[in-house]
């Protein structure tokens, strides 16, 4: 069984590599590279496998899911600049995928295969453009 | 390995009728898609793209090639045409959506290694979603 909850948080980033030149970091990232950054209203999908407790009925309470996704997600991201204010960014480009890996990589800790294992990411940086992470291993 | 999923929308019409099946039965088949001038639909195209990150830019697909792509090989070809009158592929063939997912994601395959000539980025899969509610998916057989 999957379940599936959606958290959203607005954050605003820049795209550059400072071992690229200017003229590089504008053929790879586009307007992306503006160096005093931009912002996204990001949703995150957070999709967990397991079988429903036999008396409770569910794989993970979504409630304790929605706590866990607050806490170690949305309140350091939301609302800040993520090459400044949250780590790793200050060192690894926020593209899509790299924030993915990122988020994955906070929540894993959270999740053992007696509560629902943590089966994919999926972050949508605009409606028109999303990524999904399955971990290393997929 | 990262999925990247990129959506796109054109508007194009169709006529569903296959001519091997007589006036009756393609009007009890397929209903009022058979209707005789065709109708149109706003068609929503989401490409996956599956790849490792690229260390340099931090991902997994140059989202500029591969809008470059789908411009050149779907949307210019599709958008606001007659599917059924226009596009060769067509003649003979039903421009069901099964048989339009079919048909780009052979267009896109068949221009992939110029436009992504290494080992990756590869095609993972194509959804179009002819409405809101009749969504067709193909991808690697």
């Amino acid at each position: 069984m999957l379940i599936t909850r959606q958290v959203e948080f607005s954050s605003s980033h820049v795209c550059r590599n400072p071992a690229l030149s200017e003229e590089e970091n504008r053929e790879i990232f586009g307007a992306a590279a503006n160096p005093h950054g931009h912002g996204h209203n990001y949703v995150l999908e957070v999709t967990l496998s397991g079988d429903p407790d036999p008396v409770t009925g569910m794989v993970l309470d979504l409630k304790e899911l929605k706590r866990i996704l607050n806490r170690a997600v949305v309140e350091p991201y939301d609302h800040r600049f993520l090459n400044y204010e949250v780590p790793p960014f200050e060192r690894v480009i926020p593209t899509a995928e790299n924030i993915a890996i990122d988020i994955w990589n906070r929540l894993a800790p959270h999740f053992t295969d007696t509560r629902g294992k943590l089966h994919s990411v999926r972050l949508y940086e605009t409606a028109d453009l999303y990524v999904d992470y399955f971990g290393e291993t997929a | 390995m990262m999925r990247v999923t990129r959506r796109y929308r054109f508007a194009a019409s169709h006529r569903l009728h296959a001519d091997r099946l007589s006036e009756r039965e393609n009007r009890e088949l397929y209903g009022k898609c058979n209707h005789p001038y065709g109708h149109g639909h706003n068609y929503e195209v989401e490409i996956t793209v599956r790849g490792p990150l690229d260390a340099r830019s931090g991902r997994a697909v140059d989202l500029a090639a591969l809008d470059r792509l789908v411009k050149r090989e779907v949307l210019d070809a599709f958008d606001h045409r007659n599917l059924n009158a226009e596009i060769p592929e067509f003649e003979g063939v039903v421009p069901t959506s099964e048989n339009l997912a079919i048909e780009l994601h052979r267009r896109l395959e068949r221009r992939w290694a110029e436009m992504f000539p290494g080992e990756w980025p590869r095609l993972d899969k194509i959804r179009i979603a002819e409405t809101p509610r009749n969504i067709f998916e193909v991808g690697e057989p």
